[in-house]
């Protein structure tokens, strides 16, 4: 099993290109979803703003 | 080809009216020539060593400087504007200004390079195939330099990305340059990479007005 | 000319919205699974290589992010072209997404390959190395498009603009490819495009060929997911929008 993580001493060049690949992929994954998310909040909020009615300004009588 | 010769007799014109700023580019040029050797502390023979590829830098660090002349001062004043209204074909127009760039700002700065070869303790024989790279790398450097500035016409501040578009884009130059100058410094022949050069310059001009054009349209519209 | 009906409706941006959203499950799902069996059958049950032992293995992830790369930025120089001359805002929505991607997974290539010369070739990086030099050129393209891009207020002026710098930098993908062949390089030549075959045995080229395929699948995954994205931030207020987030009324 350590013969694996080890490489035959190649290790830390294996193991440095798997891992920071995987982060990588990891990385856009997320990038990709937060982008995703956040523009579909951001469409919510414009569809909530443009359903509001617009209220009309109360008309007091002085008299 | 009468558009050609008009537009550049008018931006040669226009550049001369100003000619304290066409200084600009070759004091720059000296400033970092100067720089490198102050800041490296080489011995002679390390002089020798990297001064081919400091002259190639500071050449194209240098390039960028007169940018502003090449389409914005004339979009900032509506001329450009009146320019594409013009009968004669866009790539034309582009064409001419491109040349007149490059004879104002890259011809001196080709001038100079004998100069700063010496300081550098680059040997007498290798300097026509340095002078040699540079004329052929010329057309490249000043249509690339063309584009970045058309890309970058309609933005307020603009200059600071243009280094960052164009210089990336120049990697080839420097290294077909450098390595030309490198194989004439050690008696090698050089035909190979003045042969890059000259292909590059052939390809630049043909097809890069095309682009120049297509980005200064879509700036200023 | 009749346009086929597909045609159409790869211009509208509901429809390939979800499209996409029909697609992602299965190009994800596979892809995650198809990374997952190529690894293990890369690092574990390929056997090392007579030459360079055990950091061969590396090769199981390098060209791959490489091809993935320089496919990037085809696509994206292929979406700016079309939305440049149709006037098509979601080709430029492809190529908006496929950027960020493609620059990554360059900024991987030239990781992996650099930490797979050190044992190999004795050095990180070579400086002059057509290969390697393109490869940055190519890096370099995709952060001064995503730079130009962010220069822009007006949302359809960069499409164009950048469309323009998309297209001018895409002779550097064949340059990259070609560059093995055209000058000397302590890059090895191609391995598996070349004449006569490739020069991998079986035991190395299926996984090889398994980490292609996935890695394909998950870029098609993170493109469709960031497209969505893209659709989205540019319709707006769009009634299918609306309808889609729920608060809006059929």
């Amino acid at each position: 099993m350590s013969e694996f993580f080890l490489m035959n001493g190649h290790g830390a060049y294996v193991w440095s290109a798997y891992g920071l690949t995987l982060a990588v992929l990891i990385l856009n994954a997320w990038l990709a979803r937060t982008k995703h998310q956040s523009a579909l909040q951001r469409a919510r909020e414009l569809a909530r703003q443009a359903e509001v009615p617009r209220k009309q300004p109360t008309v007091r009588r002085l008299t | 080809m009468s558009a050609f010769k008009a537009v550049l007799l008018r931006d040669l014109r226009v550049s001369f009216r100003r000619w304290s700023e066409l200084a600009h580019p070759l004091i720059f040029f000296v400033i970092v020539v100067t720089l490198f050797p102050l800041a490296l502390s080489p011995t002679s023979s390390q002089l020798r060593e990297v001064g081919v590829g400091v002259l190639w830098v500071a050449t194209l660090l240098s390039s960028l400087l007169a940018l502003d002349g090449l389409f914005r001062a004339d979009a900032d004043d509506g001329s450009l504007e009146q320019i594409l209204l013009s009968p004669a074909p866009m790539t034309i127009t582009v064409l001419a200004k491109v040349t007149a760039h490059a004879l104002v700002t890259l011809l001196p700065l080709i001038c100079l390079v004998p100069l700063s070869a010496y300081t550098f303790n680059i040997p007498l024989a290798a300097l026509p195939t340095l002078a040699a790279a540079l004329l052929l790398a010329a057309p490249t450097l000043s249509v690339l330099v063309a584009l970045g500035a058309a890309l970058t016409v309609s933005l307020r501040r603009g200059g600071s990305i243009v280094g960052l578009l164009v210089l990336p884009l120049t990697a080839p130059l420097l290294i077909f340059g450098t390595r030309a100058t490198d194989l004439s410094v050690n008696g090698e022949p050089t035909a190979a990479p003045l042969l890059l050069l000259g292909a590059l310059a052939a390809l630049a001009v043909s097809l890069g007005p095309l682009a120049i054009a297509a980005a200064v349209k879509v700036g200023i519209e | 000319m009749k346009l086929p009906r597909w045609f159409h409706q790869l211009g509208s941006p509901p429809y390939v919205y979800r499209l996409a959203d029909r697609l992602c499950p299965w190009l994800g799902g596979l892809g995650l699974v198809l990374l997952a069996v190529g690894a293990y059958w890369g690092l574990v049950i390929a056997p090392p290589d007579y030459q360079q032992g055990e950091v061969y293995r590396i090769i199981y992830i390098h060209p791959q992010t490489a091809y993935i790369g320089m496919m990037s930025y085809v696509v994206m120089a292929v979406a700016a072209a079309i939305g440049y001359v149709w006037r098509m805002k979601l080709a430029h929505a492809v190529a908006v997404s496929a950027a960020p991607i493609g620059a990554w997974f360059t900024f991987c290539a030239l990781f992996t390959g650099a930490v797979w010369g050190r044992p190999t070739w004795g050095t990180y990086w070579q400086w002059g190395d057509p290969r390697i030099m393109f490869e940055a050129l190519l890096l370099f393209l995709f952060l001064g498009y995503l730079s130009l891009r962010g220069a822009f207020d007006d949302r359809d002026k960069a499409d164009r603009v950048t469309a323009i710098l998309a297209v001018v930098g895409v002779v550097n993908v064949p340059i990259v490819h070609f560059s093995v062949e055209w000058w000397n390089s302590i890059h090895q030549g191609p391995t598996i495009l070349r004449a006569g075959g490739p020069a991998m045995t079986n035991d190395m080229l299926v996984p090889f060929l398994i980490m292609v395929a996935a890695f394909t699948l998950t870029f098609s995954w993170l493109l469709l997911r960031r497209l969505q994205g893209e659709i989205v931030e540019r319709e707006g207020d769009a009634k299918w929008i609306r309808e889609l987030v729920g608060e809006g009324t059929a």
